[in-house]
């Protein structure tokens, strides 16, 4: 009974002090009681909202310390002239919607961005442009923030830009539906857990699409990264989710469709791995499941270095990749089963559409290739044609207990 | 000129084999595309075939072509006929057949089941290497007399090229492999046709892989425009150096 | 209107012509004779510019005919085994060589495709031809442009009587008009009755070059074969 009055104390002081009650409207534009952002800030208090119409604003640095929805209507554009921070976020609650911000300034020294939340809670940045912006969208010790359908471009070379929503220290975010080009990382999480991103696109940042380290917990749906200077990195987390994202194109050296560095305990599922250079490159990753992912057209589908333990392989689609796996030790203690391989040339005699007769995923030049790349140029002739079957039929240099036991006859419906 | 060419080209068109061969590769490429779910799969194959299959039937056909016209040379020799023009038709009738044969059997098969950028590079090198195998063979055939002896040279030439060649890149790759050998592969690829023209099949095929690594390296200089201006030019080379040195020989040969 | 001078030829160790100068001369039959190996057939081929001689040159019309190829217009040339394209009929290959020097002749001698029959089987393929078939195109192909000069190998080989009697008319003919022809042949009853000089080769060397008057009334045997007998006779003796 005690407790419950408690809750209801609570509840009710949340209710008197929620900040859109006794809620203001101020307006901000031509002809309007504000002509400028910084002076409507001055007057209102936390839960009012600020409206801004059309027009070209250059207020040097903005910083909002009240609880304010900051709104704009018909896509108003903040400048900041190639010099100052647009947006500094310091209280909960905020809310900065439907602008156009550009021309942050750069420096060596301070990371400037189009919109920083420092320190705050409950921050929703959506619908915005980002257009030319030294960091695009700037989350530090703030947790429970939404960031929702903003398109972020930059132009710059790798020296001086920055990532383009970039989080250091949170929890419980949402990254959802946004468009992020041309940053050096396009979405960067650093000790941020439990968050979930979807539905956004990363492509052709400077660095990574997707980059985070020592972030736990959290969920990626539905995004897509397409030709990234080097794909996706995600290093030193446990307990991640991924399922439905498409990696598309990231090709070079060093890139990789994703890179999967000391992961543990972590689900991929249901991914599409596309012209890649690298699919998925695992090293030192243990128990993660890589499940009823494709993998098609790419250099190397997955390679799985011999750090890896426990991992399990299963339910995938490899079609079209030049090398299936690829691996630099001899023991292998990852499990590859139930996978539809197309380089897969057993037979099924009793039509369970499982083959008969183990496939092993490494090839002899495979192996000859990770000792010496420049033999890449003898791929596919007739010399290392001869030595592959030969291997095949005798293993003698690949792993002797990397082979899917139970190779689908034919591709998986994914 | 152009009518000694007509005459050889019809001459050869009509030739069993020939038509055997555009048979051989058409129920080849068909069945693979067929059989194959995937298209890319049968692909595969006729890469080998191409790399294969072609500069072998171009070689040996060529020079037991160019043994059995023997008398039909010396005939054309005593006519008003200069020996250049006479031995030049003889190439372009031998290019131009087996092209066609290659064309017919194998380039419609791809154009209907593969009209990609990698089907269209595999139809040139295909029709490339049936040229270059071409030039060699005559080359080979117009030094040794001997009819066995010159098919037995032209064998051990599409050997050397389809096989022994990379054997001999592998074993200096392994040999020297702490030394940094990727200009020198782009530069030893020159040396064999079929080497360079499964490079630039590879380049579309295989381009994903080639972007990683030091295979990068390829991709830089034969995907560049410079780099695929060498290519075709080396290519050229290859065709034109063994049909020169051969027609220089042939002018002086007694008949 | 053909000099050669001073051919020299050698195949590998074997000396297939050593020295040999000749000048034939327009209005001529020459019966060029000699065993087999003795070069004949050599001497022929470099005057069709289809061997090479090593030192020496000759002269066609005057015309060096080394690097030169036009002077053949002004030969029919009958090959001692004619072989042609094995998938072209009888007609492709007659249109075929008159397509090739229809630059230089228009007009066409077509009265040996006619007396061998040859038109019936226009649509015949070469590869099903006997070999005596095959001489008749070869013979009509030579006689095919009103030549200047006819150099048959071995034509009456493999002919039946009858054509080789045709054969013979049409060379007479040929000489009567003023041309130079130039005969080999085994079979020396043919060339008593044709040539109007004879030329005898051995080892490569020209043995001798005669008027065939001069040679009968020198050894006195009208018989072509028992006047070579007869000289060969008393130059080893």
């Amino acid at each position: 009974m005690k407790s419950m009055i408690t809750i209801l104390f609570l509840f009710s002081c949340c209710f008197f002090y929620h900040p859109t009650l006794n809620a203001a409207t101020y307006f901000v534009g031509k002809n309007k009681p504000f002509s400028s952002i910084k002076q409507a800030l001055q007057h209102c208090k936390n839960g009012d909202t600020i409206i801004v119409e059309t027009g070209l604003y250059k207020e040097g640095e903005i910083i909002i310390d009240k609880a304010v929805i900051l709104k704009g209507n018909g896509q108003p554009v903040l400048d900041g002239n190639h010099q100052y921070q647009i947006i500094t976020v310091k209280a909960d609650y905020v809310s900065i919607d439907g602008f156009k911000l550009q021309h942050s300034g750069k420096s060596d020294v301070n990371d400037i961005a189009a919109i920083k939340v420092f320190n705050a809670n409950y921050v929703t940045i959506s619908n915005n442009i980002i257009d030319d912006a030294f960091w695009g969208i700037l989350l530090q010790k703030s947790n429970h923030c939404t960031v929702i359908n903003n398109r972020l471009k930059a132009y710059s070379n790798e020296s001086n830009s920055g990532n383009g929503i970039h989080c250091w220290k949170g929890d419980s975010l949402i990254i959802a539906n946004n468009t992020i080009t041309g940053h050096r990382d396009g979405i960067y999480f650093e000790f941020v857990t439990n968050s979930i991103i979807q539905n956004n696109i990363s492509e052709k940042n400077l660095r990574y699409g997707l980059h985070f380290m020592f972030s736990h917990n959290d969920t990626y749906i539905s995004n897509r990264f397409q030709q990234n200077g080097s794909g996706v990195a995600v290093m030193y987390s446990h307990g991640v989710k991924m399922e439905n994202n498409s990696f598309i194109e990231n090709w070079g050296d060093g890139a990789y469709g994703l890179l999967l560095k000391e992961i543990t305990d972590s689900y991929i599922y249901h991914n599409r791995f596309l012209r890649n250079t690298i699919g998925i490159h695992a090293e030192g990753t243990t128990r993660i499941k890589v499940e009823k992912n494709i993998f098609s057209n790419n250099g190397w589908a997955m390679r799985v270095q011999a750090s890896c333990s426990d991992n399990n392989i299963l339910y995938n689609n490899f079609q079209g990749n030049t090398f299936d796996i690829a691996t630099n030790g001899s023991l292998m203690l990852n499990k590859f089963d139930h996978n539809y391989w197309d380089k897969y040339e057993g037979y099924d005699l009793n039509k369970d559409n499982i083959g008969d007769v183990p496939y092993r995923p490494v090839s002899l030049f495979s192996m000859i290739v990770e000792r010496n790349p420049s033999a890449m140029m003898l791929f596919r002739s007739f010399m290392v044609t001869l030595f592959d079957k030969t291997e095949k039929v005798l293993p003698g240099i690949i792993p002797e207990n990397l082979k899917d036991n139970f190779p689908l006859m034919k591709p998986l419906a994914l | 000129m152009k009518k000694i060419f007509k005459y050889v080209t019809a001459d050869i068109l009509r030739n069993k084999i020939v038509l055997a061969y555009t048979l051989l590769l058409m129920v080849i490429s068909f069945s693979l595309f067929m059989l194959q779910d995937d298209a890319s799969k049968g692909m595969l194959s006729l890469l080998n075939i191409t790399l294969l299959i072609v500069p072998l039937t171009s070689i040996i056909f060529s020079a037991i072509y160019v043994y059995n016209s023997a008398e039909f040379i010396e005939l054309l020799v005593s006519q008003p006929l200069k020996r250049k023009s006479i031995w030049l038709s003889l190439f372009y009738g031998l290019a131009a057949a087996l092209s066609i044969a290659f064309f017919v059997g194998a380039g419609i098969p791809i154009i209907i089941y593969q009209p990609t950028s990698t089907g269209i590079i595999m139809i040139i090198t295909g029709i490339v290497l049936s040229v270059i195998f071409v030039a060699i063979a005559l080359l080979a055939a117009v030094l040794t007399r001997d009819k066995a002896k010159g098919i037995g040279i032209t064998i051990m030439i599409w050997l050397f090229f389809a096989l022994i060649f990379d054997g001999l890149i592998l074993f200096i790759l392994f040999q020297f492999e702490d030394y940094p050998l990727d200009k020198f592969m782009i530069f030893t690829s020159a040396f064999n046709p079929v080497d360079l023209c499964r490079i630039l099949i590879l380049l579309q095929m295989d381009v994903s892989a080639l972007m990683g690594y030091t295979g990068a390296i390829f991709k830089d200089f034969f995907g560049s425009h410079v780099g695929s201006v060498v290519a075709g030019f080396v290519l050229l080379l290859w065709v034109i150096i063994p049909l020169w040195l051969s027609t220089r020989k042939f002018q002086k040969k007694d008949l | 209107m053909i000099i050669a001078s001073n051919l020299t030829k050698q195949f590998g160790k074997l000396s297939a012509l050593d020295n040999v100068s000749v000048n034939f001369t327009k209005g001529e039959c020459i019966a060029l004779m000699g065993p087999n190996g003795s070069g004949k057939t050599t001497l022929i081929k470099c005057i069709l510019g289809m061997v090479v001689p090593d030192s020496g040159f000759i002269t066609f019309n005057d015309k060096n005919i080394l690097h030169n190829w036009q002077y053949r217009q002004h030969i029919g040339y009958m090959p001692q085994i004619g072989r042609y394209p094995e998938n072209m009929t009888i007609g492709q290959v007659i249109s075929m060589i008159k397509d090739i020097r229809s630059a230089y002749n228009k007009s066409f001698d077509e009265e040996l495709i006619e007396s061998f029959g040859l038109n019936e089987i226009l649509k015949k393929r070469m590869r099903t031809l006997s070999g005596g078939t095959r001489q008749k195109v070869s013979a009509s192909l030579a006689f095919l442009f009103h030549s200047d000069v006819l150099i048959l190998d071995e034509p009456t080989a493999g002919l039946d009587p009858v054509a080789s009697e045709i054969l013979k008319e049409k060379i007479k003919t040929k000489i009567k008009n003023g041309k130079l022809v130039i005969i080999t042949s085994h079979i020396l009853s043919d060339l008593d009755e044709l040539a109007t000089q004879v030329i005898y080769m051995q080892d490569g060397k020209l043995r001798f070059h005669k008027n065939i008057n001069e040679l009968r009334n020198e050894t006195g045997q009208q018989k072509l074969a028992k006047a070579i007998v007869s000289l060969m006779h008393n130059h080893s003796a």
